[in-house]
């Protein structure tokens, strides 16, 4: 287990003793099941923590208010012009106030792979814990947005082929803060997160690179309209760093559908921009991505 | 003698209908109802008058009293009266042309131990309830804008 790995655990433990010290009423309480507002527990976001598509949002994963522990599952895939991605993951939510997420990723360069020189469909893997906190506010009822704050482990699985493209590392940890509020009176929800990170393509493509090393501060933002209690759509954006001389990186935007197929279902279709990936620019395809909630 | 005594039935009208169980005195004020109306008769409109509201309260009272989640913290309340006050405040709140006779959220929710779950399984009641009168799904969440941030006084902290 390596040192970051650790520290991560370490923290997210202590995170989790945080949580059920703070409320000693509430940890005596029984839990009880279920209980948020449909579509209000938002979808996985692609490195696994709850959120819109791209970006994680102020909410914890599943069902469950301050009663209970709650879980979800996620798959999603996205085909752009020419790759193809999934993802799959987990995530518990403690009393609606730590979330604790695994997600593996799966980015597969099919012909570029040729092009590239590591062969036809040629797959770049990477796991990914996250932990998140929120720390104050309410997304629905209180004044207070919610506001979390977050960390995101996460180790690449070809480490010598992102160290031959430029990569300083495989393996990192990005810190992110979200604040996120739904506006009921207009049926709108805005979410909004600064992340540091030195991931280059959220890690699929190693840490750090020859043209810059360090922590950057990059900036992702989503906006939903709740058109009927099981219909949401918005758009979303992601800033990138660009750290890799030989693969340019851009900003990712998107535009997306999400249904609450059923109370423990949610299914999202986006439309998304990931710009230029690992040489090839103008990526651009779509998202789905089913999650269960409980 | 009969113009004092009329008056004071006339004090006492408030606190509680025929019909009702006794409540403990208290002096009526609009504040009670949690919130200022909204301005304009769209809200109204939007839940088809008084006649709608009504029937948005009745059937938000019958689900939360026949609900296995939440229906044993209305068993033993005085379902006239609170049907009632909800609809007085409901009508206050979405500015149909009522005052508000009820107590405030505080002393009315006084010692029922509602759960933040609790309470959102009311909130999906009331959903329910708008839906079935068919109420436009962004007026609902204006309406629902209104009553959050009264949670602060419903569930128990």
């Amino acid at each position: 287990m390596s040192l970051n790995m650790t520290r991560l655990l370490l923290a997210a433990t202590m995170a989790l003793f945080a949580t059920l010290s703070l409320s000693p009423t509430a940890s005596a309480r029984p839990l009880r099941h279920g209980g948020k507002l449909l579509l209000t527990n938002g979808i996985a976001s692609l490195e696994g923590a709850s959120g819109g598509g791209l970006t994680p949002w102020a909410v914890i994963a599943g069902n469950e208010t301050d009663e209970g522990i709650g879980l979800s599952g996620h798959g999603t895939m996205v085909e752009v012009k020419d790759y193809d991605y999934w993802s799959a993951g987990v995530a518990v939510g403690f009393r609606d106030r730590l979330e604790l997420s695994y997600a593996h990723q799966n980015f597969n360069t099919n012909d570029i792979g040729t092009v590239l020189g590591l062969g036809k469909d040629y797959a770049f893997s990477q796991d990914i814990i996250g932990a998140k906190v929120r720390v104050a506010g309410d997304l629905v009822y209180d004044r207070l947005p919610a506001i979390a704050i977050g960390a995101q482990y996460k180790k690449n699985g070809q480490g010598a082929v992102v160290r031959a493209i430029g990569a300083q590392d495989d393996e990192g940890v990005d810190y992110y803060a979200s604040v996120s509020k739904l506006f009921l009176s207009r049926s709108i929800l805005l979410s909004g997160t600064a992340r540091l990170t030195k991931a280059n393509q959220m890690g699929l493509l190693g840490f750090g690179g020859d043209k810059q090393d360090s922590y950057g501060l990059q900036f992702e933002g989503s906006a939903a309209w709740q058109l009927s209690r099981r219909v949401a759509i918005g758009g979303e954006f992601r800033s990138k760093p660009d750290n890799l001389g030989i693969a340019r990186e851009d900003d990712w935007f998107d535009l997306f559908a999400a249904v609450a197929v059923h109370r423990n279902l949610t299914a999202t279709v986006a439309y998304a921009d990931l710009g230029s990936i690992a040489t090839v620019k103008g990526q651009r395809g779509l998202l789905l991505s089913l999650q269960a909630a409980f | 003698m009969s113009l004092l005594l009329s008056l004071l039935l006339l004090q006492a009208a408030p606190h509680a209908m025929p019909g009702e169980d006794a409540v403990d005195p208290y002096v009526p004020n609009a504040a009670h109802a949690g919130g200022a109306p909204f301005t304009g008769d769209a809200m109204a409109r939007a839940f088809h008058g008084q006649d709608g509201i009504r029937r948005v309260v009745d059937g938000m009272v019958a689900r939360a009293y026949a609900d296995p989640v939440i229906g044993e913290i209305f068993v033993g309340h005085d379902k006239v009266r609170l049907t009632r006050t909800l609809f007085e405040q409901f009508c206050y709140l979405l500015n149909a042309g009522c005052s508000y006779s009820g107590r405030d959220m505080a002393s009315a929710h006084k010692d029922l131990g509602v759960q933040r779950k609790d309470m959102n399984r009311l909130v999906e009641l009331l959903q329910e309830a708008m839906r079935a009168e068919k109420i436009d799904f962004q007026a609902q969440n204006r309406f629902l804008s209104k009553l959050a941030p009264m949670h602060h006084d419903v569930v128990k902290q």
